[in-house]
């Protein structure tokens, strides 16, 4: 995503979240969100098959 | 003459069961030694100075009336900020949980330490809610490196690194999410324990991430980091995650050698971006165990980015409220990481719990072939307090969130690790020794015996510093 983009999700999210991000935020928020889309894209690049469990912690 | 600030705990334990101290005396050298050097190391946030002297008077009394003073008796330690001291608020290193009221009961590792005859002298700096790998705190400001003050300790615990390594106690307890415990073992110098995911108890400690926390010892030996894991075990029903399973003492079998036991390095991902140092470090350690074999450890680097994933998302959960009503007093690096993770769709999350169950059936599979693999702990030695960024094969990224690489990895699937530190000068750094779940006494045994080489040691801070 360019940066007018992430900044755009973010207001967004922001709104959906009743987040307040003061203006001077967002630099470093769209930074660890580069950062964060960019790791998660190296995760869903991995192939699992559809019935690939996850790893909950709850035991009962 | 016996120096109770320089002194193993094992040392300490035996000095006061023969009477050649007390442990009113031990606690008086620890508290004196913290008054020193604590306004330089920045270790300590709180001392609970007036409690320690009443436990180690209440331990004095009991051993000279012949009653039972338990396998840590007089021993002095402190624990991570995170960790409920009656009294004290638990502050995890924020401004903002200075507001909350005082812990009304220790956290049951205290209780535990304490039963075993440790004596708790205060509470310890980290990183604001453990979200760091640098041991920086823009309240407290940062705990500083025994070895340099002008360096990092490493975090999020580097109170516990640091209060250890700089002689202020010979035990600490800290917590380890991504690494916590791991890097600022490796920064400072000292043996850290990182144990199976859910075999120590986190009742009554302040949550980061919950299906990544854990929480463990620091020391400065193998031996002292066995003796305090072992009074740490057993099953606690006010934590959930926490087994079920009877404690498994390590101490017993702690000096019975590496025969039999099948022990290889791995390279591919952790060995890209690692230092000179690093290399060195790792090969000095596989060389003194003979280790030849190098097994390949499969996605390593999914593994790191699922477990920064589930970080950020969890970690921005827990703190939701505190975003919306507080935000400008948290630490900015902190608030605007976890603002980022309220915004991660949940598809990427569930993704990496889905991509965390595979790569933990791969690596069981891989200790079914060895029962031990060594690791770098951190890239680099000590970087200087404020450096922002680093150069991470041959790319500049944040040390903040980087520290941590070799790490991850790991902990992401709750495998017990000890650090063990090799004391390269200037500074040290530490290899990994992770071992199959619930085998903390394989990793432990391992670190005895290097340190009985004397290939890896906890090494004494230069005297300039000191």
């Amino acid at each position: 995503m360019s940066a007018p983009d992430l900044d755009e999700f973010i207001a967004a999210s922001a709104r959906a979240l009743a987040l307040s991000v003061d203006p001077a935020w967002y630099p470093a928020v769209r930074f660890n969100l580069e950062v964060t889309f960019r790791l998660a894209t190296l995760v869903s690049a991995f192939p699992l098959p559809d019935d690939a469990e996850p790893a909950p912690v709850f035991r009962a | 003459m016996f120096d109770p600030t320089e002194a193993s705990a094992l040392d300490i334990v035996r000095a006061v069961a023969m009477g050649a101290t007390t442990a009113d005396a031990v606690v008086e050298a620890a508290l004196a030694r913290i008054a020193a050097r604590n306004p330089l190391l920045n270790a300590f946030s709180d001392i609970t100075a007036d409690r320690a002297r009443a436990r180690a008077a209440s331990i004095d009394a009991r051993r000279a009336g012949g009653e039972p003073v338990g396998p840590l008796a007089g021993v002095p330690f402190a624990a991570k900020n995170l960790f409920d001291v009656a009294g004290l608020p638990t502050r995890a290193g924020s401004k903002i949980n200075r507001d909350r009221p005082p812990a009304l009961r220790d956290s049951p590792l205290i209780e535990r330490l304490e039963a075993a005859g440790a004596v708790l002298v205060g509470a310890l700096n980290m990183g604001e809610y453990a979200y760091d790998f640098t041991g920086e705190n823009i309240h407290d400001g940062p705990s500083r490196n025994p070895h340099d003050p002008e360096r990092m300790t490493g975090g999020s615990s580097g109170g516990s690194g640091g209060a250890v390594a700089g002689r202020l106690v010979p035990l600490a307890l800290g917590s380890d999410t991504n690494g916590s415990i791991r890097v600022p073992a490796s920064l400072c110098g000292v043996f850290g324990l990182k144990p199976t995911y859910g075999r120590l108890t986190r009742a009554r400690t302040f949550p980061f991430v919950t299906s990544l926390d854990h929480v463990g010892p620091f020391a400065r030996s193998a031996a002292d980091l066995a003796v305090c894991y072992d009074a740490l075990q057993g099953p606690d029903a006010d934590d959930p995650v926490c087994a079920a399973r009877p404690a498994q003492p390590t101490v017993p079998t702690l000096a019975i050698g590496l025969d039999g036991l099948r022990v290889a390095t791995a390279g591919g991902y952790f060995h890209h971006g690692l230092s000179p140092e690093g290399h060195a470090a790792l090969a000095a350690v596989a060389a003194a165990l003979g280790v030849t074999r190098e097994v390949e450890w499969p996605g390593a680097a999914e593994a790191r980015a699922a477990a920064y994933v589930i970080t950020c998302a969890e970690g921005a959960a827990l703190h939701m409220d505190r975003l919306r009503s507080r935000a400008k007093d948290f630490d900015p690096a902190v608030r605007d990481r976890l603002i980022a993770g309220a915004m991660v769709p949940a598809s990427m999350v569930m993704r990496a719990q889905k991509f965390r169950r595979w790569y933990q059936g791969r690596i069981l599979e891989l200790f079914e072939e060895v029962d031990a693999v060594l690791l770098p702990a951190t890239p680099c030695t000590a970087p200087r307090i404020g450096q922002e960024t680093f150069t991470l094969d041959g790319l500049e990224v944040p040390v903040r969130a980087n520290l941590g690489i070799y790490t991850q990895p790991i902990s992401f699937i709750g495998l017990p690790v000890v650090a063990a530190p090799v004391p390269l000068a200037p500074l040290p750094t530490a290899v990994q020794i992770v071992a199959a779940p619930w085998r903390e006494d394989v990793a432990l045994r391992i670190a005895h015996a290097l340190e009985e080489e004397g290939v890896v040691a906890a090494p004494r801070p230069a005297r300039r510093v000191d």
